[in-house]
């Protein structure tokens, strides 16, 4: 019964579904051989073979991983220094910096990227970091005003020291927004990783500019689908540790 | 106990607090009446560093209070303001024992001194222990809070108008539960107000403050008996003669 239930319970959970259908995809892209190619029937080669969808999974994943804990620690670190009362007076500089930022297309940071360090991953990971990190530092600098000022000042006249109010308070207060700015982050992140393989990197982005250059739609659609269903998957995993971890609710 | 002399504060060309002495000694119950602006608020956060002094000496316990460590100076005095400020990621339980925890007491003794401080405040800590802020009313929040500022002992507690959301029912009983903690206690109390009523009714001594000075300094009785000016007449619910 107690079983059942949790049957149940997966049945109607749409993140179980994507993440079902994306790991299907990934180790059988196989399966879909003959709708591809009764949808396709002018194209020779109807499914992406060059490398297995799994591997190329696997290393979207990586390489979006590596970007976003980059970004992460770069957006927390620089978010909780300038709100320390030492910090406060950069606050207005990096504001203006983030919002600046915010308007430059992902593709741009990574069109800069390539001529400094050249083809692969690296630089890859680079624009991806350089982009995310705005969102996790904006975040970060939205939650920790949020903790109302009676609440510091309490903290404050209790006699917490500096960093036990921003551990004890003002981080688990403004954990809800920062995971949002996370969240943020990695989604942008999984789908400009797919045009970062226009910098040499493999990705889930290889079959779509494979398709794109020689007119392989199946190929495109492939790809956006497994791109698609892991920024759904990641989007819905954010959103569920969020609502998790609101304390204030 | 805390002893100002000739303390003044400035905040830009704007001067909060001008040539302030007194002594509070061990025990009193010392209210700072006056109207908002006039320094009382400023007065109370000198004393544990909320606020920095500009000018002149802050003692405490004999000691000049610039060569305490703020922490360990705010450890020593429970602090409880009108917005509460409790914790709203924590238990109720958790919240009272925020200082103890600072001061690393054993697990043990802390749940007993929660206990006792909430059995103190009138509330059960069976039924509150665990609850969080947000599942509380008002009154119950100041409660918590003033256990929370009484949670490791402090010598002195200060009280920036902790009954001042209050409805007027639960604000007369939290006033007598103050009352009798200070009677029972002996500890001494620095409360601000800008009810003169309260400050009456409460205090063993009144200050009120008007533009950063004392109008008056004077046991209540007094106070009433012989008020210094119109202002404190005022203050006092009486017109000018």
């Amino acid at each position: 019964m107690r079983f059942a239930a949790r049957v149940a319970d997966f049945a109607r959970d749409p993140l179980a579904w994507a993440l079902a259908a994306l790991l299907f995809l990934a180790l059988d892209m196989q399966a879909l051989r003959p709708l591809f190619a009764a949808a396709f029937p002018a194209l020779d080669r109807p499914l992406y073979e060059q490398e297995g969808f799994g591997t190329l999974l696997l290393e979207h994943i990586g390489i979006v991983a590596a970007a976003g804990l980059a970004a992460t620690g770069a957006g927390l670190a620089a978010g909780i220094a300038v709100t320390r009362a030492t910090g406060r007076e950069f606050l207005p500089m990096v504001e203006t910096v983030v919002s600046i930022g915010q308007t430059v297309p992902p593709v741009a940071v990574l069109a800069i990227a390539v001529p400094l360090i050249g083809f692969g991953q690296e630089p890859a990971i680079l624009a991806l970091a350089l982009y995310g990190v705005l969102p996790v530092l904006r975040a970060t600098i939205a939650g920790i005003d949020s903790v109302p000022a009676g609440m510091r000042e309490a903290a404050d006249g209790l006699g917490m020291r500096a960093l036990q109010r921003l551990w004890l308070l003002e981080l688990p207060l403004a954990l809800p927004v920062i995971l949002a700015g996370i969240r943020t982050s990695v989604v942008i992140s999984i789908g400009t990783a797919a045009i970062a393989s226009t910098a040499g990197a493999r990705t889930l982005g290889s079959p779509i500019l494979l398709g794109l250059s020689g007119f392989n739609t199946a190929y495109v659609i492939q790809g956006a689908l497994m791109v698609g269903l892991l920024a759904v998957v990641a989007d819905m995993a954010f959103e569920r540790a969020g609502r998790r971890f609101d304390q204030r609710r | 106990m805390i002893e100002f002399d000739r303390v003044g504060k400035s905040f830009g060309d704007t001067i909060a607090v001008e040539d302030l002495s007194f002594t509070i000694p061990g025990g009193e119950f010392l209210a700072l009446v006056g109207s908002s602006g006039s320094g009382k608020s400023t007065t109370l956060r000198m004393m544990n560093r909320l606020v920095e002094h500009d000018r002149g000496t802050i003692r405490f316990q004999g000691g000049d209070i610039r060569l305490r460590r703020p922490e360990d100076l705010r450890r020593r005095m429970g602090y409880a303001i009108q917005s509460i400020g409790l914790f709203p990621h924590w238990s109720v339980a958790r919240n009272v024992a925020t200082v103890p925890q600072l001061l690393g007491w054993p697990r043990a003794r802390i749940e007993a001194r929660v206990d006792e401080l909430l059995t103190m405040l009138g509330l059960d800590p069976a039924r509150f222990r665990d609850r969080r802020p947000r599942e509380l009313s008002g009154g119950q929040m100041q409660r918590v809070g003033v256990a929370r500022a009484l949670a490791a002992d402090p010598e002195v507690l200060l009280m920036d108008e902790p009954f001042g959301a209050l409805d007027p029912v639960t604000r007369r009983s939290l006033q007598g539960e103050m009352a009798r903690i200070h009677r029972a206690s002996g500890k001494t109390i620095v409360l601000v107000t800008h009810d003169m009523e309260e400050a009456l009714s409460l205090a063993t001594r009144v200050i009120l403050m008007d533009q950063g000075r004392i109008v008056q300094d004077a046991s209540p009785a007094q106070m009433q008996a012989h008020p210094a000016n119109d202002l404190v007449r005022s203050f006092l619910g009486r017109g000018p003669r």
